[in-house]
């Protein structure tokens, strides 16, 4: 996956889980958690969704590199 | 012939308005069936009716009713059919108190009849489905609806049908001789989805203010070691999936459910003067919405389920919980309410009892904190247990029994 389409995905997960949410007012080294006040369940389902969007595995331990956009493309992008 | 009432969905709800019958009248409905959508403070909540029969009479939708109006009337198999629905049997039980819940003392009459608005109903019967039938006013639909036409408050009418249910004459004879045409309701918006933060906060102040002015609180805390649970936690999810992973929510349920079926004296109800206990460990799992307010809604008999499918049932619950599509059982059945702060939570909480339940039990966020083990001091993962409980029904020395029992039940995280 592309930056561009990492972006979109994570957009798109979000939007399912924090609708109010707007993913554009949080800055690349934000807290997602923090910045869009997602709590364990939110958090988890997100990981769920972006391994279902990604189609990647995303093993427990690496969780802590979706928390901020930069972390998250990286992750994915690598 | 039983009526299908307008159910109590929780302590703090005077009314609840029909927004979407799932039936049409005539339709067969057995026990469970899911037949209305009912808009109340707290979003919109699916309907459950546990009347076996064909439905009929169907209130009309976009009235706010209070707790207790009829909302149909369900025709039992081998009934004939009777259609004056002013015929009225005697109030049936709640459809959608537990099965053992056995009847309440109605609340006072008041001096003046309740008129249709939330704030002249009584306070409901907490909990209970039961609370203002027993003493309202009987009001047949047809003549509820023409009221609701003629701008009359049937409530206040004197009922010339059977057992003194009002019934569409009388409305029609209340009716000022020159009143002019009301414009009828106007037609009910399509299914709203979540809710509304100004009610919701009004629900929550109702009925804290009533756990506050009733209840005589006590409350324990302790630390709980949470190394062997973390532990345990890490290694189940490890190596699975992220959708078979565990939060440790479920564990904190689990050992709660486990520890109530231990000590029942603090799963259940104070009414009528007197501790009633829960019919199953239905655990009311308090859910924080986005954008404020709260909803505890009942995971069912908590401690007969496995941990992956209590975290089926909490994803299920939470999802539903802010999109709307709780069901009416999901609200009436809790027998203790749970709180977990989670991650970024704080500390600790000592929550405020819903009533008429006798226990809520608070678990913080997991903190790293320096902890003597084995004579060593040692950083270790803490986790804050707290129970606040009513004196009226329960001491300290057994809600001690209860919080240890939480304790010993996380210690040994594999045999949850």
């Amino acid at each position: 996956m592309n930056e561009a389409q990492i972006r979109a995905l994570a957009a798109e997960v979000l939007a399912g889980i924090a609708p109010e949410a707007d993913l554009a007012t949080v800055g690349d080294d934000e807290d997602l958690r923090e910045a869009l006040d997602l709590d364990s369940m939110d958090f988890m389902n997100f990981v769920i969704g972006l391994s279902q969007g990604s189609g990647r595995k995303i093993p427990d331990a690496d969780t802590p590199k979706l928390q901020t956009m930069r972390s998250l493309v990286a992750y994915l992008g690598g | 012939m039983a009526d299908f009432l307008m159910p109590a969905l929780g302590a703090d709800m005077e009314t609840g308005t029909v927004v979407e019958w799932r039936v049409h009248a005539g339709d067969r409905v057995r026990p469970g069936d899911v037949v209305a959508v009912v808009e109340t403070h707290k979003g919109a909540i699916d309907v459950e009716c546990f009347l076996d029969g064909v439905i009929d009479d169907l209130a009309p939708l976009g009235q706010a009713l209070p707790v207790g109006t009829v909302l149909a009337r369900v025709r039992g198999a081998g009934e004939a059919a009777a259609p004056a629905a002013a015929s009225s049997p005697s109030p049936s039980p709640s459809p959608s108190a537990p099965p053992s819940a056995p009847p309440v003392t109605p609340p006072p009459a008041p001096a003046t009849a309740p008129t249709a608005t939330a704030a002249a109903a009584p306070p409901p019967a907490a909990g209970m489905a039961l609370p203002a039938a027993a003493t309202r006013a009987r009001v047949s639909p047809a003549a509820r609806r023409r009221a609701a036409e003629l701008g009359v408050l049937p409530d206040a009418l004197a009922g010339s049908g059977a057992d003194g249910a009002v019934v569409l004459a009388d409305v029609e004879r209340a009716a000022p001789a020159a009143a002019p045409a009301v414009a009828p309701p106007a037609a009910p918006a399509p299914r709203p989805r979540g809710f509304d933060p100004a009610l919701m906060r009004q629900a929550i102040a109702a009925a804290m203010a009533k756990s506050k002015r009733e209840i005589p609180h006590y409350y324990l805390q302790t630390t709980v070691d949470f190394a062997a649970a973390q532990a345990w936690l890490d290694a189940w999810n490890a190596e699975r999936d992220a959708i078979d992973r565990l939060l440790p929510a479920v564990l904190l349920l689990k050992a709660a459910a486990r520890a109530l079926v231990a000590v029942p004296a603090l799963n259940g109800f104070f009414d009528n003067g007197a501790f009633r206990p829960g019919p199953g460990i239905h655990i009311g799992w308090a859910v924080s919405l986005r954008g404020g307010g709260l909803v505890a809604p009942a995971v069912h008999d908590a401690d007969r389920k496995t941990l992956p499918e209590l975290m089926t049932a909490l994803r299920d619950l939470v999802q539903r919980a802010r999109s709307g599509g709780l069901r009416s059982s999901e609200m009436t059945d809790p027998t203790v309410t749970v709180t977990s702060l989670g991650d970024r939570g704080a500390e600790s909480v000592l929550g405020v009892i819903y009533p008429p339940q006798v226990a809520l039990i608070g678990f913080g966020r997991v903190v790293t904190r320096p902890w003597v083990v084995d004579g060593q001091v040692l950083p270790r993962p803490l986790l804050s247990l707290s129970l606040a409980a009513d004196h009226r029904a329960s001491d300290g020395h057994l809600g001690g029994q209860l919080l240890a029992a939480i304790d010993d039940a996380l210690q040994q995280p594999a045999s949850l």
